[in-house]
């Protein structure tokens, strides 16, 4: 690989398979994706076909207040709602477990465990660390889609990444 | 599988049995949107019919408008609108469907809660599609142990003699025949939770329909035998009825010792609920002390029952005067009951067993609608007479029709009041008992009403009704708290996105490691600066220090090596670098760390541990040394000494190959240590720059 951006490279479907291909196989190795991301994939087929897409945007607009609603929550000046907070991380955890997000789900049990002693400064650090692995799931998720849908442009068939 | 047979091909699918369990229909709920679109393709997958919705009560509400139309219900634990247990025990109760529950962690004591609840299953999220190719095991065990012919068969006659709709006690019949009318519209092999039964030796076999009369001849039997003696060999002894196996009663016994437990625990929300709909009385927390009966039979499978039979019974003015009076929005007779006794009616309705003043039953009596009908009536009077147990008289010597019956029914219940009408339930089980016996032979007056139509089982109707009236009054209260928790919650979000920090703008969006590195660690040498400037005085340090160093070293080093692990792997994400750089130069203040950084300062202290330790994640060593010689005495100082730390691990290559610990030791770790020392939080400084999730999007 040159740097280059794919497109200018002229790759073709494959080469870009083999970028998503390449990319997945990170973000599993990372620990940042885990098997049931391949199950969402697999659940994609002629009758839903950006279902994976689809889901995740959801998952990224949902977390993202979630997030937000944390940060403010543990910001407030008489931190006493714990319970809420224990109910955003909940809901956070459970959708990065349903997308395959391994690392966000992982932080997020940290974080309730924060929560459960009532543990601002705890909390306050965990969701440091769990906004900057949210955000590095983004930004590679949407690559992933990027690169994915140059596949299809490309000529590639639409279907489940990883094969 | 014989369900078809059940069903009487009614399904218009003769094949279905051999799909089965391509078709079942399963409800699933979960406020999580990700997590419900997941699920709903996972099950589609599993070649399930699935419908979802995101809140809980829709759920019961589509669940009770036909509960034929579905075969099991999939929920999530935790919802805002209410709580997943509650809806397990509500569908659990009402309509026997098998429930599963789901949740994101698997809390033991969570799981044991769902059991209790009366749970199917309980699976973990994610959920796995191997798992939910085997969940249509739990729509045929459910049904197995349930079936029961005779009984059922005496009981739909009569019920189908009655109303027409559904009587009180025959839920079954009832069912078996919307059900057909729905199986016709159904594609699937539906296995008709009335009429599930897998064994293929009888033909169809209805299950057990708890009528009120067998379930007064349960609860005398138990209460004879004491609650903690009550087996169900003894307890099918006692109530000798044809046809009954040990099973059931097992089953029975098993759910009637469920809804007690219930009752006692729900006590308070009773109170609250009590207080929600403006009612007074605290009697109507008595109604956790019943023996249940009226309570009980109305919260088991019949209990479904409740709102269609309640509802059928729209006789005349009556009736429908109560249900009109009614302020509260409960269902059907249920509210209307409620309405005129207030909560206190609910509670009422078991002491004042047999109670209810003569005033009532007019013409109806054959009937069980009419029945009610009168007593509503009567309990629209009595609101303020005074308890009376007019039982005894009534069984002595009156006529044994509905009309005297009725006239016995204590209104006290209505009055609710606060007049402790106090018919225990038990004590009143034998009258009843006597009463029915007498009353045998004017069944016939009842027309449909199976039991022994003596007295009995009209006790038993108002008595249910009322006591339907408070469980969905129950309902209705708990609801009307969850909804008002939820509430709270939904009202949080609009203040947490009013305040939405803007994220940091520092964010390396390419993912060029060499940049982020390069600019982490530029930013990385002058954190060190900062930090000084926020040492305090080297005393502390020393103080400090050696008061960690008694905390165990050890683990803090090992916290330590997380700390940095994590931070060099947070590094190697170029956004997290440049927001970790941000806040971290900002302030110190973002985590005041305060055990770990003492322990990390420790650490620092015996250089040699650390820069061994480091150096094996860092790649820089020596990039590492000098900030830790020169920032030991920050680490002693305050807690801030973590961030300075992390600052000083900063120097990452690119992806590291470390094995990160997980990250929830790190933060175990973290908080325990954290928890020594807790310090203050800086509110003003964090302020700042946390980062916003918007400019990550």
């Amino acid at each position: 690989k040159t740097g280059l951006p794919v497109w200018m490279l002229g790759s073709g479907p494959d080469r870009l398979r083999a970028d998503v291909n390449r990319l997945l196989a990170f973000l599993f190795h990372q620990g940042i994706l885990d098997e049931q991301f391949l199950q969402l994939q697999q659940l994609q087929d002629e009758s839903s076909p950006n279902f994976v897409s689809q889901v995740v945007n959801i998952y990224f607009q949902e977390s993202e207040k979630l997030l937000r609603n944390l940060r403010s929550l543990l910001m407030e000046r008489k931190l006493s709602d714990y319970k809420n907070i224990g109910i955003h991380i909940n809901q956070l955890m459970g959708s990065s477990s349903s997308i395959g997000a391994k690392r966000v789900r992982n932080v997020c049990v940290a974080f309730r465990a924060a929560s459960d002693q009532n543990n601002r400064t705890g909390c306050l650090r965990v969701l440091e660390v769990l906004e900057h692995d949210y955000c590095f799931l983004k930004n590679k998720l949407h690559e992933l889609f990027q690169i994915e849908q140059q596949r299809i442009l490309a000529g590639g068939v639409g279907y489940p990444m990883q094969n | 599988m014989t369900m078809e047979e059940k069903l009487g091909g009614s399904n218009g699918e003769d094949g279905g049995r051999d799909r089965f369990p391509i078709g079942m229909r399963v409800l699933a709920v979960d406020d999580d949107p990700i997590c419900l679109k997941v699920l709903e393709n996972l099950l589609r997958k599993c070649q399930y019919h699935v419908t979802t919705t995101n809140q809980a009560i829709t759920a019961l509400k589509m669940l009770r408008e036909n509960r034929n139309r579905y075969d099991l219900v999939i929920s999530d634990v935790n919802m805002p609108d209410m709580d997943g247990f509650k809806l397990l025990e509500l569908v659990g109760l009402e309509m026997d469907l098998p429930v599963i529950m789901l949740s994101a962690h698997s809390d033991t004591k969570l799981v044991m809660k769902g059991i209790t609840h009366g749970a199917c299953d309980y699976l973990l999220k994610p959920v796995r599609i191997e798992e939910l190719k085997n969940i249509w095991q739990h729509v045929v065990r459910k049904k197995k142990p349930d079936s029961k012919d005779q009984i059922n068969a005496s009981n739909q006659d009569k019920s189908r003699g009655g109303t027409g709709e559904t009587g009180p006690t025959s839920s079954s019949s009832d069912q078996k025949v919307s059900k057909k009318r729905k199986d016709q519209s159904e594609d699937e092999d539906e296995e008709g939770d009335d009429n599930g039964h897998e064994d293929p030796s009888t033909q169809k076999k209805p299950r057990v329909v708890w009528s009120v009369e067998l379930h007064r001849k349960f609860v005398s039997a138990v209460n004879q035998l004491g609650l903690e003696k009550a087996v169900p060999k003894k307890i099918l002894d006692l109530m000798n009825v044809d046809g009954l196996t040990r099973e059931n009663v097992a089953s029975h016994l098993q759910k009637y010792r469920l809804y007690l437990k219930r009752l006692s625990s729900v006590a308070t929300q009773q109170a609250n609920m009590v207080a929600a709909l403006g009612s007074k009385d605290p009697s109507y927390l008595r109604m956790g002390s019943l023996d249940g009966f009226g309570d009980f039979r109305t919260l088991t499978g019949p209990g479904r029952i409740s709102s269609a039979s309640l509802s059928s019974y729209q006789p005349g003015g009556l009736f429908g005067r109560l249900n009109s009076s009614s302020a509260l929005s409960l269902r059907g007779i249920s509210s209307g009951v409620i309405q005129t006794g207030h909560s206190q009616t609910l509670n009422n309705p078991i002491n004042g067993f047999g109670k209810i003043q003569p005033a009532v039953v007019p013409a109806n009596q054959n009937q069980n609608g009419t029945l009610f009908q009168g007593i509503p009536t009567s309990i629209n009077q009595l609101s303020q007479n005074k308890p009376t147990n007019h039982f005894g008289e009534f069984n002595r010597g009156n006529d044994p029709n509905a009309f005297g019956v009725a006239t016995n029914f204590q209104d006290a219940r209505v009055t609710v009041g606060g007049s402790s009408n106090t018919l225990p339930v038990s004590s009143g089980n034998p009258l009843l008992l006597q009463s029915n016996t007498q009353q045998t032979q004017h069944s016939g007056a009842f027309g449909n009403q199976p039991s022994s139509l003596g007295v009995t089982s009209l006790n038993q109707e108002p008595f249910d009704m009322n006591v339907r009236g408070s469980s969905n009054f129950l309902d209705h209260g708990r609801c009307s708290e969850n909804w008002q928790s939820a509430v709270q919650l939904s009202s949080f979000p609009s203040n947490a996105l009013s305040a939405s920090e803007t994220f940091s703008h520092e964010q390396l969006p390419s993912n060029n490691l060499q940049e982020s590195i390069s600019w982490t660690s530029s930013h990385l040498s002058s954190s060190p600066l900062d930090l000084s400037s926020s040492m305090a005085n080297p005393a502390n340090l020393e103080d400090s220090r050696g008061n960690i160093s008694q905390v165990g070293l050890n683990n803090n080093v090992i916290q330590n090596i997380d700390c940095t692990t994590k931070q060099q792997w947070g590094d190697s994400r170029h956004d997290y670098n440049g927001n970790m750089n941000n806040s971290f130069s900002r302030g110190d203040s973002l985590v005041p760390a305060s055990g770990p950084m003492m322990d990390q300062s420790n650490v620092i202290s015996d250089k040699m541990n650390d820069v061994s330790l480091f150096s094996q994640f860092s790649g820089d060593s020596t990039y590492v040394v000098p900030h830790l010689d020169g920032e030991k005495s920050a680490f002693g100082t305050k807690s801030r000494s973590n961030d300075d730390f992390l600052f000083e691990t900063k120097p990452q290559n690119g992806f590291n190959q470390n094995s990160f610990e997980p990250l929830e030791n790190i933060m175990m770790s973290m908080i325990k240590s954290d928890q020594n020392n807790e310090t203050p939080l800086m509110d003003g400084e964090f302020g700042f720059d946390a980062y916003s999730l918007g400019s990550c999007i």
